[in-house]
């Protein structure tokens, strides 16, 4: 235990000697967490439209405006031709072309139905989808439109009617925000865990001073809790930080309870540290440990559910994500903060990154020889 | 110019000799690409939809089963009260639920008007809305179905053609995206520690005496990472093609051309990091750590760009990723050619000079 | 010769097809400064590692401080200090700190360290120093506080590989009262160097060559064995059949 407190001294002094690495580990994730949510938005807000308006009519321009005046769409420009309004899409400046045959009052008119054309920029999916089935709303809408037109009056009795209400729970507005700033909280917290503690060890090598330390009769266990320890002080300073940024800049406080949010933000870097140590017992300089872990940690932020749904992945998919500690944790973060889940809630999650813990720092402890 | 070639030469066989390195760099992208080209999608599917039905008539039993016919959807209808869903939610085994109330049916056979009530959790806002917006449709639709005098007299009826993109796979926008997300990082990351290795290792001393033009050294320290770059850049792309069936629509060779260009400004933004810093680690952080989440952010491949406010999408402007995730979604799925990519190339060779000429004046003040 | 405090017997280390340490034999007495030479790649650094257990050996038997290296190498890193031939202090850490963390990982107490730093820093004379940074020194008195440091817990054996490289004359003169400070007081010093003129300091040298002892003896046996009449020459007449040469 006395040796422990030894090693301790010296990597907190290394640590804040280092301002540069300091500077890093406490204000640039402070920056993005309070700039980055403000750019992390999915939300489908305008979705270009190219007008190509073949028949210049009554009805064609109604249904323009219509289209127009929805709120979902920005009529960019109204092109003589497709082929003129496909090059809005190639360029990137339209999501959408409307293309409204010649004819098409006087053929509506006459035979009660016409084609119009919907040609979508279907590469970005979301945009796709969403915009589409606006369109086609909007479509829909316009023709009870002028069927009331017609007609002039509604007939009551024979059509009937669904009411449909929804309510978003934990965020009534479903706003970004309460989805997103979570996330770069965890990603904060794993990039710091993950990364710096990758790095040390591996300098240590690169130094040549781990040979001093191995010549001498540290425990090996000691010697990686006397590098993990320190990293999760910091990690866990950085996880206040996190939490004060997110309630002054987002309006965003724990639900749940504070001392389940620590219990698992505290469970949670033991496993990335170990991570971090683990990858640096088997790397032999910083490029090879920051490219090992950075291939971990592109797959834990982009696999687990931080940005994207974990469910729509394919089966196989989902279970690489139930490998990586960061979907438990992300999950759980949600749950407390922003439904307020309690711990019988969240067991189960708590035992996963308990045992993530355990099995990498062990394989850690395991994998660093003191004698080759 | 032989003075180059000797000097390339000695940064190849350092390249070269560490196979690990090697086999990492060229290893961890692919397995990315695949990996992520699989299984991103900005697609909401296999949603587990909670149903209460406390109406059990025919109406109801109906509109369940087009639910259930959807692909969207995956019913559970083991809840039978409000409060398991509560529960349910809190637990995250449940993330939206619809509701029929008591005398649903005959209220929309009597009175043309019936009630159904859909709660989401509104903790992933994304499903939220998609849940809403599915479920509504089907709604609609089935109420038009069941209304009489569906028939209009007038019909405009739209015929959508999903260009680009005719079978409307869900990653599509995401093989672009990460090609330029994972190149972007692994060549920025490469020469970031080329300089300052030497710095650290003091080795850098005898470089300084030496006869070598400053601009030969930063040239000669990128030129192996160039061409293992561009090794890599052809594996993924045939990998795109090959294992996830991504139609090249476009001129390889203009995509090899850009795809350069890209990879030339990556490896001058890294040697600028190489000379502005003092040690791998810092280097290292800066390039990898520091880039990480910006680069994912503001290619604009997972969040929309105009959705931001004006100073991001001005940020956005000076991160090269952002301007070849344009350049290979024109070449590569819209199979454009140079004339509508030109000014984002323009761009690039931009950056690239800029960022040479910030790395070669910082070198030059280690020489003094 | 009744306390032996490194007893080797043909040890061997093998890596793939390539012998760096071949059936090595020789003990090395209590408070001996014994010298081990031999030309780049020879084997000296791997054996000096399998003897400070950094390494395992493949064949042969060898005790330190009456520790087997196969099994015991924690009781033995107990016992010994160890300086390398790269420099391994922290050079983000101040003297001080170098000491007292060095201290502390060998189980000394605050209050001891305290004591013994005071005493070693006034003793290099690096008062003025002693809360810069190591990095900041000067090669010499780097090697200098690195030897101390190595010997700070008082262990039975202190292992130098190469501790003069790059050092000038007057320190290394330095370098070498420090050494014979430290046997007298009863600590075993273990060397290897390249400087011929330190072999003579040593009490018995060992020369190896190609991975085998070629020879071991007081340097005086060894000058009138070859008939010459300096450290050199005999290095020379040994060496120069050598098959391996650099690291």
């Amino acid at each position: 235990m006395k040796v422990l407190r030894f090693i301790l001294k010296k990597e907190f002094r290394q640590i804040f000697r280092d301002k540069t690495i300091l500077a890093m580990m406490l204000v640039m994730p402070t920056v993005q967490l309070i700039i980055l949510p403000l750019a992390m938005n999915f939300d489908v807000k305008n979705v270009n439209v190219a007008v190509v308006d073949n028949d210049h009519s009554t009805l064609s321009q109604q249904l323009i405006n219509k289209v127009g005046a929805s709120g979902y769409f920005r009529i960019i420009t109204a092109s003589p031709s497709f082929h003129e309004a496909l090059g809005y899409i190639e360029r990137e400046q339209a999501d959408v072309v409307l293309e409204i045959p010649p004819g098409f009052e006087r053929n509506l008119v006459r035979e009660g139905a016409q084609h119009v054309g919907v040609s979508i920029d279907a590469i970005n999916g979301t945009k796709a989808a969403l915009g589409g089935s606006y369109l086609l709303n909007v479509i829909a809408d316009y023709n009870q439109h002028i069927r009331l037109n017609e007609r002039g009056k509604y007939v009551p009795g024979k059509g009937v009617n669904i009411d449909i209400t929804y309510s978003n729970w934990y965020n009534p507005l479903a706003e970004y925000r309460f989805y997103v700033v979570p996330a770069v909280m965890v990603l904060l917290l794993t990039l710091i865990a993950g990364f710096l503690s990758a790095l040390n060890i591996v300098r240590e090598k690169e130094m040549g001073t781990i040979e001093q330390i191995n010549v001498t009769p540290i425990k090996k266990w000691q010697f990686i809790l006397g590098k993990l320890i320190p990293f999760w002080v910091v990690g866990l300073v950085v996880f206040t930080l996190a939490l004060m940024v997110a309630r002054v800049v987002y309006g965003i406080w724990p639900v749940g309870s504070f001392a389940l949010l620590y219990l698992f933000a505290a469970v949670y870097l033991v496993a990335m540290l170990g991570f971090g140590l683990l990858v640096s017992t088997y790397t032999d300089n910083q490029l090879q440990a920051m490219f090992v872990a950075f291939f971990f940690v592109m797959i834990f932020m982009l696999m687990s559910g931080l940005f994207t749904a974990v469910d729509s992945m394919p089966r196989w998919a989902q279970g690489i994500a139930a490998l990586t500690p960061v979907t438990h944790f992300v999950k759980v973060v949600r749950m407390i903060v922003l439904k307020g889940s309690g711990f019988a809630d969240v067991q189960k999650e708590l035992l996963y990154l308990v045992v993530f813990a355990i099995v990498l720092n062990s394989w850690a402890i395991w994998n660093y020889r003191k004698t080759s | 110019m032989k003075q180059l070639l000797v000097f390339i030469r000695k940064e190849f066989f350092h390249v070269f000799r560490d196979k690990r390195t090697l086999l990492i760099m060229f290893g961890l992208p692919v397995v990315q690409i695949v990996l992520f080209g699989f299984a991103l999608t900005s697609e909401v599917k296999n949603i587990t939809l909670t149903v209460i039905d406390q109406a059990r008539d025919v109406n109801a039993t109906q509109i369940i089963n087009k639910i259930k016919s959807s692909s969207y959807f995956i019913v559970d209808e083991s809840a039978v009260n409000y409060d398991e869903v509560t529960t349910a939610f809190k637990k995250g085994t449940a993330k939206c639920a619809l509701i029929f109330p008591t005398g649903f049916g005959n209220d929309l056979q009597h009175a043309g008007q019936a009630q159904v009530q859909i709660l989401t959790d509104g903790s992933d806002p994304n499903m939220a809305k998609t849940v809403v917006n599915y479920l509504t449709a089907i709604l609609t639709a089935y109420q038009q179905e069941i209304s009489p005098g569906t028939q209009l007299p007038y019909r405009i009826i739209p015929e959508q053609r999903m260009l680009y993109n005719e079978e409307g796979n869900g990653s599509l926008n995401f093989i672009p995206g990460v090609m330029a997300l994972v190149l972007m990082l692994v060549c920025t990351a490469l020469t970031s520690v080329a300089v300052v290795r030497e710095k650290e290792l003091g080795t850098m001393e005898i470089l300084l005496v030496s006869p070598f033009k400053p601009l030969l050294v930063l040239l000669a320290k990128a030129v192996p990472y160039l061409v293992l770059s561009l090794a890599n850049f052809t594996l993924i792309l045939l990998l795109a093609v090959f294992v996830l069936d991504v139609d090249v629509k476009g001129s390889i060779l203009l995509l090899f051309l850009v795809s350069t260009l890209f990879i030339i400004a990556c490896l001058s933004i890294g040697l600028m990091i190489s000379n502005t810093t003092n040690s791998q680690q810092t280097a290292l952080l800066l390039s990898m750590m520091g880039m990480m989440i910006p680069t994912l952010i503001f290619t604009g491949f997972m969040f929309p760009l105009e959705n931001m406010p004006w100073i991001f999408q001005w940020i956005s402007y000076v991160v090269p990723s952002r301007w070849y995730f344009l350049i290979i979604k024109a070449v590569m799925l819209k199979g454009l050619g140079f004339s509508y990519i030109w000014k984002e190339t323009l761009v690039l060779l931009g950056m690239t000079v800029v960022a040479l000429a910030v790395a070669l004046k910082n070198f030059k003040i280690r020489l003094s | 010769m009744s306390d032996k405090v490194i007893i080797c017997e043909a040890l061997t280390k093998q890596f793939g097809d390539f012998v760096a340490v071949n059936h090595i034999s020789f003990d090395v007495g209590k408070g001996e400064i014994f010298g081990f030479l031999g030309a780049n790649g020879a084997g000296k650094t791997t054996a000096m590692r399998i003897l400070c257990g950094l390494s395992y050996p493949s064949s042969g038997k060898a005790t330190v401080a009456g520790f087997d290296v196969y099994k015991q190498q924690e009781s033995i890193k107990k016992n010994i200090g160890y300086m390398s031939q790269k420099f391994s202090l922290y050079e983000n850490l101040t003297v001080l700190e170098n000491i007292e963390f060095f201290g502390g990982v060998y189980g000394l107490s605050s209050a001891e360290i305290r004591r013994r730093s005071d005493r070693l820093v006034n003793k290099l004379g690096l008062t003025q120093e002693a809360k810069k940074l190591v990095g900041a020194l000067p090669l010499g008195w780097k090697q200098k506080l690195a030897f101390s440091v190595a010997i700070f817990h008082d262990p039975q054996i202190v292992f130098l590989d190469e501790p003069t490289g790059g050092v000038d004359p007057i320190t290394r003169r330095q370098f070498w009262d420090m050494i014979y400070e430290a046997a007298a007081a009863g600590i075993t010093v273990f060397v290897t160097t390249h400087y011929m003129d330190e072999a003579e300091y040593c009490n018995r040298i060992t020369v190896m060559v190609d991975g085998k002892v070629e020879a071991l003896d007081t340097p005086g046996h060894l000058k009138a064995k070859f008939g010459v009449g300096s450290m050199d020459e005999v290095f020379y007449q040994l060496a120069r059949g050598a098959k391996r040469s650099a690291d």
